[in-house]
């Protein structure tokens, strides 16, 4: 039976005048994988940041609505912004390790967290690599910089730095779009594995992808949500016309 | 035919033109370096640089004029630095891009950028000698006069001032080299924005903030105009133990000899010596700069 | 707070409910904030500083009535500069600028009041200070600069002709060797070429300007004597080529960044219609470029109206009323910068040099805002077409 992990419901949100996201109402339930396809520039990301409120740096964002994570008003003036961002983790499209080594840029999150004591962050660190699937290729060269990783490895560094703070969902904006098929394939499967213990919402271009791995797909179109529903029926007998359109490839 | 031979005729010229004016410019450059080398080289030696002047400064070394000016510099870094480098992380994480706030501090930098250094030694004189100084004396030594006169604290002090500008120009620049997803990444990882700065923005700014600081550096130990009544003396027996005392520097020790020293043929040797010392100075620190700064640069766009 | 973070989940409904929903108040991140923001305002605040102190102590002179009279004092209270004075602490600290000559000029008019003797400065410092501010004020536009004397007289004209003769002949020389130079470093130069001028022009700016005043003194003086013939060794030429060398390299950075911050597709269009590399870079890049030259030339007036050193190593500092290029002059500047450390704290004399140096800062400070404000209006309307 699936929990409510996120649960918002006439949604919008302006950039200055333009109406950027309209009445978003939908249920993402908890240890799944939900994808957001769409055409480039329909909203899918947008909404995807304003689940850790990453549009707050952005000037001139307006919300309306609320957004609730585990039934708490994430727009409350009395959240913390910071924490919640320890709970709802994210993944960006470019692979963006720091400049620092391996084992520091996984540790950066523990290490902010308080966390000093160097056996507990050897553990976390290991435990977070092999999480993503990565252990095997960086355990030797820990100490190395992290922009010496090919680009697959940078993002799986990066998603096993996000893994490190111990959260709750998972956010993925693109997270294989950069890379090549074999290195889009291991995240893929990662992402899988994942689901067993977090709440993946995964933004992505590429249709077989979101066929592939996810539980639950919604299709944005135009900054509104058009469908959503259980992947398998999405793609197999989709309800709404634009949705069949766009499967089939009708547009894009 | 004839009209574009004419313009091949016109455009040769031309290139022509432009390009001696830059060997030109790079022919004077030259002429001076070696001029001065030429001059001073026979002049450097470990004593020469390492001893006190003597008989007037007809004989003997340079080594107060030394030790003041890299005393002058040092303690003007300790205050601009910071101060400078905070102000740029305030312009680039802090403020808002086109706010009215950081176009005024931006101006107000400019301002103080372009400001003729004389200017700065009338404020050392109007404001810290006789405004803080006396002061000071009023407050703590019922009026006997200390702090209320020229000293190496005050120098110190309006060079910073002077050279505020240059850090911040270069500590923005380096900041604005550490690219936006990492702050962003930061961010996202619970992090607060003290916490990124300090932990991502700042570690990956130190190239910059050393360009900033050799600059800095290269202007204080070559500028003399805001330092001749603000604390520099031509020449003091004892080198700076205190705050309060006067000191030599490089730039006005030549200053004072080339113009005012009664035995001008004595003292040209010096004089050549100490211009190429203080030459060299700048020099090293420059190219230091401009290394460093290349490298930044070339980051920027990998 | 910390957290177990060896990987066993909490209830998240419980945990989440403690973690997100209070609040919680940064001390770290607070302060920093605090003390950064203060940090930054203040260089306005220096900028207003500066301009309240030079301007204060400047303004005694336009004050009608009578300043107070001083008295000679005893060695403790008087405030001179450069003075072997009695200083209780340091009776071993010997200040030899005191015994100031003038030996920098051979020429034939040698003006004694250009600096001050010490004895001088000592007698003159009784007798001014008493109605001297009104009789200052009223000199002001006199052309005799003699502030040292029975009857001080304050004439800053001789001063604003030597600065404006020495600007002038700095510009002249300057302005077109970096100008052309710089077009050559944007339109015609080889990457190779790029790679060995502008650094050597960037050494060049930071050169001390004590140096470039050696050099002008030792060499450049005997040079160009030797080449135009004229009697006075250190004059408004010398002074002023100076002073170019050392204005080229800002005039030659700030257009060469004009010159290539026009777009490319002005370069592009050109010789897409058959125009060679010459005429587009004579014709359609300069020109496109001529606000941010504008602003190079006028940085680089500033650079020379205010420069010190060289004016005091290389002009002749005799304050002449004359046109003539190849005689002696006293800029602005170098006034203050001669006189200063020998004034009397409060004195008129004081006074009118804070003045000269608050006309310096206004001076420079609208140069610098007419440079910003003038070519960031016309380079944007010129590139959005309007």
């Amino acid at each position: 039976m699936a929990v409510e992990k996120i649960y918002t419901e006439n949604m919008f949100l302006h950039y200055g005048t333009k109406l950027a996201l309209n009445n978003i109402s939908i249920k993402i339930p908890e240890k799944k994988v939900t994808a957001f396809i769409g055409p480039s520039g329909c909203g899918k990301s947008t909404f995807l940041r304003s689940l850790n409120r990453m549009n707050d740096l952005i000037d001139g964002v307006k919300i309306e609505g609320n957004i609730f994570i585990d039934n708490i008003n994430i727009y409350d003036k009395n959240i913390d912004v910071v924490t919640l961002r320890k709970k709802v983790g994210m993944v960006f499209q470019k692979s963006n390790p720091f400049a620092k080594s391996i084992y520091e840029n996984v540790a950066y999150g523990p290490r902010i967290n308080g966390i000093k004591d160097k056996n507990q962050l050897n553990e976390i660190v290991e435990t977070t690599l092999k999480n993503a699937a990565i252990w095997d290729e960086v355990k030797d060269r820990m100490g190395d910089s992290a922009l010496g990783l090919s680009g697959g490895q940078q993002q799986r560094l990066c998603i096993a730095r996000t893994l490190a703070v111990n959260p709750e969902i998972v956010l993925m904006d693109e997270p294989a779009s950069a890379l090549d098929p074999l290195s889009t394939s291991k995240i893929e499967e990662l992402i899988v594995q994942l689901k067993e213990n977090y709440t993946i919402v995964i933004v992505t271009h590429n249709m077989q992808q979101a066929a592939r791995i996810s539980d639950n797909t919604a299709f944005f179109y135009l900054g509104e949500l058009i469908e959503y529903d259980k992947t398998k029926k999405i793609f197999t007998n989709p309800e709404k016309k634009q949705t069949e359109d766009y499967i089939t490839g009708r547009f894009g | 035919m004839i009209k574009s031979f004419k313009n091949n005729i016109k455009g040769i010229l031309i290139e022509g033109l432009t390009l001696s004016s830059a060997l030109l410019i790079i022919a004077i450059i030259v002429v001076m370096i070696t001029v001065i080398v030429v001059g001073g080289k026979d002049q450097i030696s470990w004593e020469f640089l390492t001893s006190f002047p003597e008989d007037g400064m007809t004989k003997g070394g340079i080594f107060p004029a030394i030790y003041g000016t890299a005393l002058l510099v040092i303690i003007m870094s300790v205050v601009a630095v910071p101060f400078g480098t905070i102000t740029a992380i305030y312009l680039t994480e802090y403020a808002k891009e086109h706010s009215i706030i950081a176009k005024t501090i931006r101006f107000a930098v400019r301002t103080l950028a372009v400001i003729p250094s004389i200017i700065y030694g009338l404020f050392g004189l109007g404001f810290f000698i006789k405004f803080v100084g006396t002061t000071m004396d009023n407050t703590f030594l019922g009026g006997q006069l200390k702090w209320g006169q020229p000293n190496i604290l005050w120098a110190s002090l309006t060079m910073a001032l002077l050279t505020l500008p240059v850090v911040i120009v270069s500590v923005e620049e380096a900041l604005k080299t550490v690219p936006n997803d990492l702050r962003a990444a930061s961010l996202a990882l619970g992090a607060t924005k003290w916490q990124t700065i300090w932990k991502v923005v700042l570690p990956g700014s130190i190239s910059g903030i050393m360009t900033g600081t050799i600059l800095a550096v290269s202007r204080g130990a070559g500028e003399v105009a805001p330092i001749l009544f603000t604390g520099v003396a031509y020449y003091v027996a004892t080198l700076p133990a205190s705050f309060s005392d006067q000191f030599m520097v490089l730039g006005y020790h030549i200053y004072v000899m080339t113009t005012q020293s009664a035995n001008v043929d004595q003292t040209l040797p010096i004089q050549f010596g100490t211009t190429l010392v203080l030459l060299m100075l700048t020099f090293i620190l420059n190219i230091s700069a401009i290394i460093l700064r290349y490298r930044i640069r070339k980051k920027k766009t990998t | 707070m910390k957290k177990n973070k060896k990987g066993k989940k909490s209830d998240p409904a419980v945990s989440g409910l403690i973690d997100i929903t209070r609040k919680k108040f940064r001390w770290s991140d607070y302060l920093a904030e605090k003390v950064i923001k203060g940090v930054a305002f203040l260089s306005i605040t220096i900028v207003a500083l500066i301009f309240i102190f030079v301007f204060r102590e400047s303004l005694p002179i336009f004050k009608t009535e009578k300043a107070p009279v001083k008295t000679e004092a005893t060695a403790e209270t008087q405030e001179t500069y450069g003075e072997v004075t009695d200083k209780p602490a340091a009776a071993d600290v010997q200040e030899t600028y005191g015994e100031v000559t003038d030996q920098s000029n051979n020429q034939a008019k040698v003006d004694s009041t250009s600096t001050s003797k010490a004895d001088d400065s000592y007698t003159v410092s009784a007798g001014s200070g008493f109605d001297d501010n009104q009789s200052a004020l009223k000199s002001l536009l006199t052309k005799e600069w003699v502030p040292v004397s029975e009857k001080p007289r304050y004439g800053i004209l001789a001063l604003i002709i030597g600065t404006f003769k020495v600007t002038i002949i700095s510009m002249l020389f300057a302005a077109p060797l970096a100008i052309l130079a710089a077009l050559y470093t944007a339109s015609f130069a080889s990457r190779r070429m790029k790679e060995i001028i502008k650094p050597t022009i960037e050494l060049l700016a930071g050169f001390p300007s004590v140096v470039i005043g050696f050099f002008a003194l030792m060499v450049l003086a005997s040079f160009l004597q030797n080449v135009f013939h004229y009697d006075t060794r250190l004059n408004a030429f010398v002074g002023g080529i100076a002073m170019g060398i050392a204005a080229i390299p800002i005039i030659f950075t700030i257009t060469e960044d004009a010159l290539t911050a026009v777009p490319k597709t002005f370069n592009e269009a050109s010789l897409a219609l058959g125009a060679s590399k010459w005429q587009t870079a004579f014709f359609v890049i300069l020109p496109a470029a001529t606000p941010g030259i504008f602003a190079a030339v006028l940085l680089g007036i500033g650079r020379v109206f205010g420069e010190t050193m060289i004016a005091l190593m290389a002009t002749g500092n005799a304050a002449q009323m004359g046109l003539n290029p190849f005689e002696s002059v006293r800029t602005l500047a170098a006034t203050i910068g001669a006189e200063m450390a020998e004034v009397v704290f409060g004195d008129t004399h004081y006074n009118v040099l804070f003045l000269i140096g608050s006309l310096l800062f206004i001076f420079t400070f609208i140069l610098n805002a007419v440079a910003e404000f003038y070519v960031k209006g016309k380079l944007m309307k010129r590139i959005q077409g309007k």
